[in-house]
Formats: C-alpha cells, structure tokens, sequence
C-alpha cells in the first residue's frame, strides 16, 4: 500500500513550519482587505446598496432584472439577513478579485506558451474536480479558522473557469487579426492589451461570472471553517435541524446568486 | 530600382529542417523530403526582385507557397535559408527591434479576410498602424480620416467594421494599410473574399490608387484574371517553386512549363495578346517610288504572295497592290505601282489588342498592317494568326479541325 496521506501531511506540515511567516504575511493582508470590504458594505445602509445594485441592474441588464434586484434584496432585508448576506457578498466580492487577480494573468500566460498551458491545465483539473471540503484542512493549518481561509478555499474551488475561459478567448481570436496586428509591428504587449484581451472580453467576463457563481456555491462550505454570513445561517440550520431556517439562508443565497449573476452577465454586453 | 530582392529562399516547416533543406538543395523533390524527413517544403528555392512602384503579382493554386512566401518578406513566417533585401538590407538578420521598425514603416499588408478589430470603429481601425506606432491621438485621426476619403468610405467613420459589407470592409483594410503611408503594400489574396462584381470594382480602384500613389505593390492572387488585370509582371509559382516571372504578355505567349500552359487556356487571350506578339515581322514590301510593276511581280512570285505592302522611301506605310492589279498594269506599260495602290486600308498600332482588331476583319480579307506613331510599317497580322490567337488552339489542333471539316 502506498501511504499517499502520510506524504502530503508531510508536505503540509513541512510547509506551515517552514512558510508559517509568509502565511502570517498572507494572513494578516486577506484579514484586512476582507475585513475591508466586509465592514464597508455591513456599514453602509441597507436602503444606499439597495438602490446602488438595483441602478446596476437596471443600467446594465434592464428594467426586468432592476426590479428582479429591487425586489429580491428587499426581500432578503424583510427575512432579516441583510447582515449576514453583506457578509457573504463581502467574502464573494473579495475572494472573485483575488481570484481574477491571479486567475487572468494565468489565463493569458497559458494561451501564450505551450508549455505553461501544459502545467497549468493538469493543476486546473486537480483543482475543480477534488471536493472542495479538502481544502479546508489546509487552508485552516495555514490560516487558523475564520474568513480567511474560508476565502482561501474560495479563491481555489472558484479560480478555475477564469484561468480556462481567459486562456480559450484568447486562443480563440482569429489568427488573421492576430497576424496583421504583428505585420503593422506592434510589440507583443501591444498585441495582448489591444487586440487579444479585448477582442477576449466576452469570454473572459463569462469566466469573471462563472468565478462568482462558484464562489457563491462555496459559502456554505466555507462557513464550516468559521467564515461568517449565509453560511452560518444554514449550518446552524443543519446542526439544529431547522428547516426554517436552514431554508431561509438558502433562499438568500439562490437571490443573492440570481442578482449576482444577471449584473455579472450583462456587464459585458453593449447595451 | 530594386525594392524587394529574393534570394535563393527556402522555406520548410517540421523537425529536421537541416536535413530537409540539404536534400532539398540537391534537388530532391517534395514527396521525396517528406518521406525521408517528415519535413513540409513550403519555398524552394525562391528567387524574385521586386521593382519599387510596380504591381508585382505572385500566382499559384493554393498550396503553392505563394501566401508563405508573402509573409517571409515581412518575417510573420521566418524563412528557413536564404536572403531577403529591403532596400539593399537583408532583413533575415534583422533584430527584433528592427524588425518591428521595418513593419511600421516599410510594409502595410492587406488580407483576405481582412484581419479588423471587429470591436472599433473604422475610423480607430484605419488608425491602428499609426496608434501601434505611438502617434498623438489627433494626429492619427486626421491622417485616418484623410485615407478614408482615399478609398470612399467618408461618412462611415464612426460604424464598427462588423456593420460594414465585405468590399467595405476590404476598403477599411486597405485603407488602414495606406495610413502608415508604407513604401511596400503587401496584399495577400486581398480581394479573393469579396463577390466578382465588387472584386472588379477594387481592382480598378486599385489601379486608379496606385496611378497617384506609385508604391511597390506585391499581390497574392490565384486567379490568373486578376493576376494579368493588376500585375506590372508576374511570377507563377507551384509546388513552392516559382516557374515563371514575365509580364502577362510573357506569360500567355511563351508559357515556361505544361501547368503554365494550363492556366493559360483559361484565360480570355484577345484581351491581352497584341498585335506586336502575333504580327509577321519584316514583311516583303514594294517600294513605291523605286519598284516597278516587274519588281513589284518578282518579289511576290518569290514569296508566294497576292497581296504587299506598299512603303515610301522613308518606310511610311501607304496601302497594298494585288497581284492581279500589278499584272495588269504591266499590261497596259505602266512604269509605275502609283497608280493601282490601295490606300483605304486600316492599319493598328502595336499594342492593340487581338480582340480590338477582330472588327476589321469584317472590313476587308486584307492582311492588317501594324504601323508605330510615324507610320513606319513594323509588321503584318495575317487574319489567319487572329482567328488562332482567339480559339487558343495550336496549329496542329487547328490542322485537325480543318481537315474533320473536309472529311465532312
């Protein structure tokens, strides 16, 4: 037999002793800038984002889904979760642009060079097919319980289709646009940010929603490990068994995901 | 003045390049360099010079290795061996920070399927060169809107090209290659996308561009129509090799190999093969001053001639006599031809095309003379090499139908 879970505690283990204070460092930042964002949105009024994500909505995606978002975040403040749901809008909100922070830039870099698609496509694999509740024992012997490393496995569970759908827009620009932007000689920096990341965009924005989707999808999840928000609510709702409750956080995170995702998808479209 | 010179350009794709081209140096064909090293030949063994302000146009089916032979000249495909000069420059050792130089300012290229940015407008596409090259905002407007009128598309400045037809779009490509205002455009099968009417029109627009502007021009065609209408010379090419560099007139009238001649056949050959490639040079003439009618009848015995050409002294052209004309004006003692000389005759330059002369057949059963702007006669077209010149047939072919009418 082959003891494959002896080698990867050592490897853990190995990396908490020998990386603890880059984990501290990475710690101490996720901390503050979920933290951030998080007392930004509980601070603010719930009527103020209420009518900001309904505008939103109603500028980009049009007056059905305005009203879709009008109605469904009263509803969630009616229910009595609008804390709980900034929280967990707070933690999607975070982990998605740490995610597209590092997910785009793989992205572009593995529609650029064969050999980094060759590394990187097998990790994206192990990445979105290994259950997510995996991540969570790593990410609590590197960051202890609480937000961040809810955010942590967030930001691997949700980096995926970003760095995929990236790299396919990318490699799915014509070649003969991609060879007469070379034959007026632009540099290869030119190429990327005036041709091949535009012209990549609706791609990429479908990698941006599919990002979120997942995030959302983790909520739960990650409240297992102390994240606080909706999450709280249904695991409370589980370990208590009530189905009230439990039912109620769901319902808030199927709007919060409808809302989320009817914005995201429409950002990219001209109207 | 050379613009563009090729020299001795390979161009191989796959592993053992090395290999691939010594075997191909010695003369191996392509099947054989592939079986024994898996390598594609794409050029062999290319050589062309490119005179600055002509139209030179690179003809092949495709597969021919005329579109990779394009883009070596501009380095988008790297050559595997071999030279290419811009300007007395061999831009295979160029760096790479001169090569980008080199494709701002020397090249623009045009393409089939015209390679836009769907996403801007056609005002910020026909600027693309000139934002690649960092030019003010303002600046490259100005000149963009400038090339625009150029090629008529004023007004549609502000419409994304995805809004625009296929001609349009083609002129939005054309005229983004002009905005850099490069010496050498290059056009790859640039108006084989669009439908044959369209297609026409840019072809004759381009022609009237390239009256005002004079820039090397190096077109890539499949259509021997398009090749003869727009090339200043051609170079046919096949298999990656180029068979044949000539004029149109080169082309059709002395085909280098069998595949030339087969493309040749297609082509409509009055429109292009002139009178001075069909004309019976140095004709037997009588002199009419010097020769008399015994003269006149012993140099067309000699020749086997009834009708000749009547010259002055001084070789101007003044008519025909016949035979029967001239026997009988010895009859009568006549000293001299004046008399009997038949001047109504239409005579063509050199350059008039066969097909512009079949309406005179229908004139006169006389040979038609070709005269230069002097009117010195410079030859004959029997009406015979006419109708030859028009079916596009051989000799012996013709042979062959003549006598199937007989045996009829």
């Amino acid at each position: 037999m082959i003891d494959v879970g002896t080698y990867i505690e050592h490897f853990i283990n190995w990396l908490t002793a020998n990386f603890s204070g880059f984990f501290d460092g990475v710690n101490y930042g996720m901390t503050n800038f979920i933290g951030g964002v998080e007392a930004f949105w509980v601070w603010m009024p719930f009527y103020v984002t209420i009518a900001l994500m309904a505008g939103l909505a109603f500028w980009r995606a049009g007056i059905g889904n305005g009203f879709l978002t009008l109605l469904g975040l009263l509803f969630i403040y009616a229910m009595g979760y609008w804390d709980q749901t900034m929280q967990t809008f707070a933690l999607v909100l975070s982990s998605t642009v740490l995610a597209l922070a590092l997910g785009i830039p793989l992205g572009i870099w593995s529609a650029r060079s064969q050999t980094a698609n060759r590394i990187i496509r097998p990790i994206l694999d192990f990445m979105q097919t290994m259950p997510a509740f995996v991540y969570l024992i790593p990410a609590v012997l590197f960051f202890g319980l609480g937000t961040v490393p809810g955010a942590f496995a967030t930001i691997i569970f949700a980096m995926p289709p970003v760095v995929r759908l990236t790299s396919l827009g990318i490699q799915q620009v014509p070649e003969d646009i991609v060879e007469a932007t070379k034959a007026f000689g632009a540099t290869s920096r030119q190429l990327l940010l005036k041709v091949q990341v535009p012209l990549a965009m609706p791609s990429i924005l479908a990698g941006v929603n599919q990002t979120i989707m997942m995030a959302l999808s983790m909520v739960v999840i990650a409240s297992m490990i102390g994240a606080k928000g909706l999450g709280e609510i249904v695991l409370q709702g589980i370990s208590q068994l009530r189905i009230g409750m439990g039912f109620e956080g769901g319902l808030a995170v199927v709007l919060l995901a409808i809302i989320l995702d009817r914005i995201t998808q429409h950002l990219g479209k001209s109207k | 003045m050379t613009k563009i010179l090729i020299e001795d350009l390979y161009l191989i794709f796959g592993k053992h390049r090395e290999k691939a081209l010594k075997q191909s140096r010695e003369g191996k064909s392509k099947a054989e360099v592939l079986s024994s090293t898996g390598c594609t030949v794409a050029v062999t063994n290319a050589s062309l010079n490119i005179e600055e302000g002509e139209i030179f146009v690179i003809m092949g089916l495709s597969g021919s290795g005329k579109s990779t032979l394009l883009r070596c000249i501009n380095r988008l495909i790297e050559p595997t061996a071999g030279k290419i000069l811009v300007n007395n420059q061999d831009i295979t050792r160029s760096t790479d920070k001169e090569l980008l130089n080199i494709r701002r300012k020397e090249f623009a290229m045009v393409f089939q399927h015209f390679g836009l940015l769907p996403h801007r407008t056609v005002l910020s596409n026909v600027a693309f060169g000139l934002e690649i090259q960092g030019i003010p905002k303002e600046e490259r407007e100005q000149k963009a809107r400038e090339t625009i009128a150029l090629v008529g598309l004023e007004g549609y400045e502000d419409m994304k090209v995805s809004e625009l037809s296929g001609g349009m779009q083609q002129r939005v490509g054309l005229a983004r290659g002009l905005a850099n205002d490069p010496e050498v455009l290059l056009m790859d099968e640039a108006f084989s996308a669009l439908d044959p009417l369209i297609r026409n029109q840019m072809q004759d627009e381009l022609l009237i561009l390239q009256e005002k502007m004079q820039k090397t021009i190096v077109f890539i065609t499949h259509d021997l129509d398009e090749a003869i209408k727009l090339g200043d010379r051609i170079a046919i090419m096949k298999d990656g090799e180029i068979v044949q560099v000539g004029t149109s007139e080169d082309i059709l009238t002395a085909p280098a190999d069998d595949y030339v001649k087969s493309f040749v056949e297609k082509v409509e050959r009055g429109k292009i093969v002139t009178a001075s490639s069909v004309m019976f040079e140095k004709p037997t003439v009588a002199r009419l001053k010097k020769d008399g009618p015994e003269v006149v009848i012993r140099k067309m015995r000699d020749a086997g001639l009834k009708t000749i050409p009547v010259i002055r002294t001084n070789r101007t052209f003044i008519g025909f006599v016949q035979l029967e004309d001239v026997i009988e004006a010895k009859k009568k003692g006549a000293k001299s031809i004046e008399e009997i000389v038949n001047t109504e005759v239409h005579s063509v330059y050199p350059d008039t095309t066969v097909e512009d002369m079949l309406p005179i057949l229908t004139e006169t059963d006389l040979p038609i003379p070709v005269v230069n702007e002097e009117n010195f006669l410079l030859g004959l077209v029997s009406q015979t090499s006419i109708i030859v010149e028009m079916t596009g047939k051989d000799k012996e072919e013709i042979q062959g139908i003549i006598q199937n009418a007989i045996d009829l």
